[in-house]
């Protein structure tokens, strides 16, 4: 997957805990759960579904590793298979 | 399924325990004593300001670290006692200026900031009231706690002012300044910056004559019917804090202690800022939200001795690999508490097993100002008990008779937990509304609104709650304020609010709504309920989960009986309703 692609399933599993939100619209360092108002529970949450779309496991011990936009993107790209 | 007990053997402990026998402490226990360990104020009566701060920065503690602040960024702020000491004068000069007389309200919404304890005391000392509202809230009940707690002062951040209260502005007559921790110049004549007001305020500050009976903080917790209450809290409660501080946290001079609560909840009030300074010890403060290898790191690195924590997190760091926990040294880690909520034994066993210490759970309510019923370094732990009560706290389990009087149970009964009134830290009033706070009284007996029951040894053990209040995350949620900012919603006729259990943060927020006709179930509706509900209601409050039905179950009255709602969702038949009695009241 292109970094674009993975940006678009981040976004939309955002989307899915925070519907009022903009995703697409964050700055690639903002922290995204403070910029998006995401508890630790959805963030969870928001974890697992980018885990089914992208087949990269995420486990709990890494989530400092993808608190921003670019992070995570950057995470996955040299995670998936 | 049983566990066995945990038993202690405080000889083998590298630190003696400040509370060696229990039954013996709680048999010669007066709170005449706890005073007489209190300083008091050189001018007359007590302020919680002066015991946890002002006496440590005028003695051997000057240059002690009080607070050990930890960035999102990885930067690091020390406050000692000498510097809080001399920031707090500066702002309680700053309240001055602004024209704040005594009894008045400052509220804080800016999380996890430095400038939080400068600011407590500061209110503290110039003889004010302290309100903290928790940062993941939405502009309803932001509105709704500053309102009703008639703020004059509100210190917040940018992001938070421009995001959330702005748009309120207009509708709070009462709030007269609003000061902003992170900006160096005003926004206008009502939006100041805190720093420049607190860079030419004066550094000395000779606190009034206050007295035990004076308010100190307010702290707003939910109801099952009204909206949120404001739990009035006196300056004497620092009783409380210090013994508890003493007996239950354990807390020696040489300590580091970590108490991760948000100074939103009274946790983080309490224990996240008084009862460490009032001991003298290093309390660390994580600006960042939970992360299970950063919090892993900090007990590492900062040689957190004393860590008190909740169930929530403890349940997600469960959920690492216990390998993980092994690249960190966390030798100098020697005691574990947890409040929030019940913790299941399974995380008792866990501490034990992966940190090397069993969790000790502990009770308490915004209500009663501090920990109430505990688990104790040198006491033996019973896994899924919340423990044994603090030496010079009466608990009881009580039943309610028909005429509004109790009566006392005895052990192995069900029934509501209630304590004797009359400790230190006893909330005084609920703000404004006198008739709820009577209401929790029955004669002597304050009743905790939680179901309980003694064993035969005397440890207390958790059942639930005797009414609809919802716990997430260690979090009280009242589903009547859900409730009412759904129904704002064009589509919604009408909503009903539940606690859905949920394995790691104990219930999460879940609406069943009806439709108004016109409107269609489905996604994209779901989906919008939601955004609403955290547009207005914020993270902590807002439901995660919705779920259409053609009606409610209601009381003939009309009330929506969500205790069937709650029976439905956990596939309980909910043709019979005798056992839901009490839904109809």
């Amino acid at each position: 997957m292109t970094e674009e692609e993975l940006k678009a399933i981040i976004v939309a599993e955002l989307k899915k805990v925070a519907p009022e939100s903009d995703p697409s619209g964050l700055g690639a360092d903002e922290d995204l759960r403070e910029a998006l108002d995401i508890d630790s529970f959805s963030f969870l949450r928001v974890l697992v579904g980018v885990s089914e779309h992208t087949g990269v496991d995420i486990p709990e011990a890494d989530y400092g590793k993808v608190t921003t936009l670019a992070a995570m993107i950057g995470y996955l790209a040299v995670r998936q298979g | 399924m049983e566990y066995p007990p945990i038993t202690k053997d405080p000889a083998a402990m590298r630190v003696q325990p400040n509370l060696l026998d229990y039954r013996d402490v709680c048999g010669h226990f007066s709170w005449h004593t706890v005073r007489n360990q209190l300083a008091g104020l050189p001018e007359g009566g007590l302020n919680i300001a002066h015991e946890a701060v002002d006496r440590h920065a005028e003695g051997s503690l000057r240059s002690r670290v009080a607070i050990r602040w930890l960035g999102r960024d990885g930067r690091t702020i020390d406050l000692t006692y000498g510097l809080l000491r001399e920031r707090s004068n500066r702002f309680a000069h700053l309240l001055g200026k602004l024209g704040m007389t005594k009894g008045e309200r400052v509220f804080w919404l800016a999380g996890r900031d430095p400038a939080l304890y400068p600011v407590f005391f500061g209110t503290l000392k110039n003889r004010n009231i302290f309100c903290p509202l928790f940062a993941a809230f939405g502009p309803e009940p932001i509105f709704q706690r500053l309102e009703r707690g008639n703020a004059r002062v509100l210190v917040t951040s940018e992001r938070q002012y421009t995001r959330k209260v702005a748009a309120l502005h207009s509708r709070l007559p009462e709030l007269c300044t609003v000061l902003l921790v992170d900006r160096d110049d005003d926004l206008d004549a009502r939006v100041l910056s805190l720093p420049r007001l607190m860079a030419t305020a004066a550094k000395e500050f000779v606190i009034p004559p206050t007295d035990p009976e004076d308010m100190a903080i307010l702290h707003f917790t939910s109801g099952t019917t009204g909206m949120p209450k404001g739990a009035v809290h006196v300056h004497g409660a620092v009783l409380t804090h210090l013994l508890t501080g003493r007996y239950v946290l354990d807390l020696h001079p040489e300590d580091v202690f970590w108490c991760t609560a948000d100074p939103g909840w009274v946790t983080g009030t309490s224990y996240g800022i008084i009862a460490p300074l009032l001991l003298g010890v290093t309390s660390i403060v994580d600006e960042a939200d939970f992360e299970p290898e950063r919090w892993f790191r900090i007990l590492a690195e900062q040689r957190v001795s004393v860590w008190y924590t909740a169930p929530t997190a403890i349940r997600m760091l469960m959920r690492t690999p216990e390998t993980l926990r092994s690249r960190y040294d966390l030798s100098a880690l020697r005691l574990v508490h947890s409040v929030g909520e019940p913790l299941n034994p399974e995380a008792v066993l866990w501490g034990q097993r992966v940190l090397g210490l069993p969790i000790h759970d502990n009770w308490w309510q915004t209500e009663t100002g501090g920990i109430m019923i505990a688990n104790y370094a040198a006491v033996d732990i019973r896994p899924g008990s919340m423990g044994l009560p603090l030496p010079g706290i009466e608990a009881a389990i009580v039943s309610r008779n028909e005429d509004g009087t109790v009566r006392v149970e005895g052990d192995g009964v069900e029934g509501e937990l209630a304590l004797r009134r009359g400790w230190p830290s006893m909330f005084r009033s609920y703000l404004h509304e006198e008739e709820r706070y009577r209401k929790c009284f029955a004669g002597d007996w304050y009743l905790s609104g939680d179901l309980a029951r003694r064993d035969g040894d005397g440890y207390y053990w958790f059942i639930g709650r005797a009414d609809d209040i919802i716990k997430t995350a260690g979090h009280m949620v009242g589903p009547f304020e859900v409730e009412s900012t759904l129904m704002e919603h064009p589509a919604v006729a009408e909503a009903g609010v539940i606690g859905k259990p949920e394995a790691t943060i104990g219930e999460l927020v879940k609406a069943f709504v009806v439709l108004k006709p016109g409107w269609e179930p489905g996604d994209a509706l779901r989906q919008e309920l939601i955004g609403f509900g955290r547009g207005r209601l914020g993270s902590a409050v807002a439901p995660k989960e919705i779920e259409f039905s053609d009606n409610l179950p209601k009381t003939r009255s009309g009330k929506i009986m969500r205790r069937l709602l709650k029976a439905r969702e956990l596939g309980l038949p909910t043709g019979d309703t005798s056992t839901l009695e009490g839904s109809e009241s």
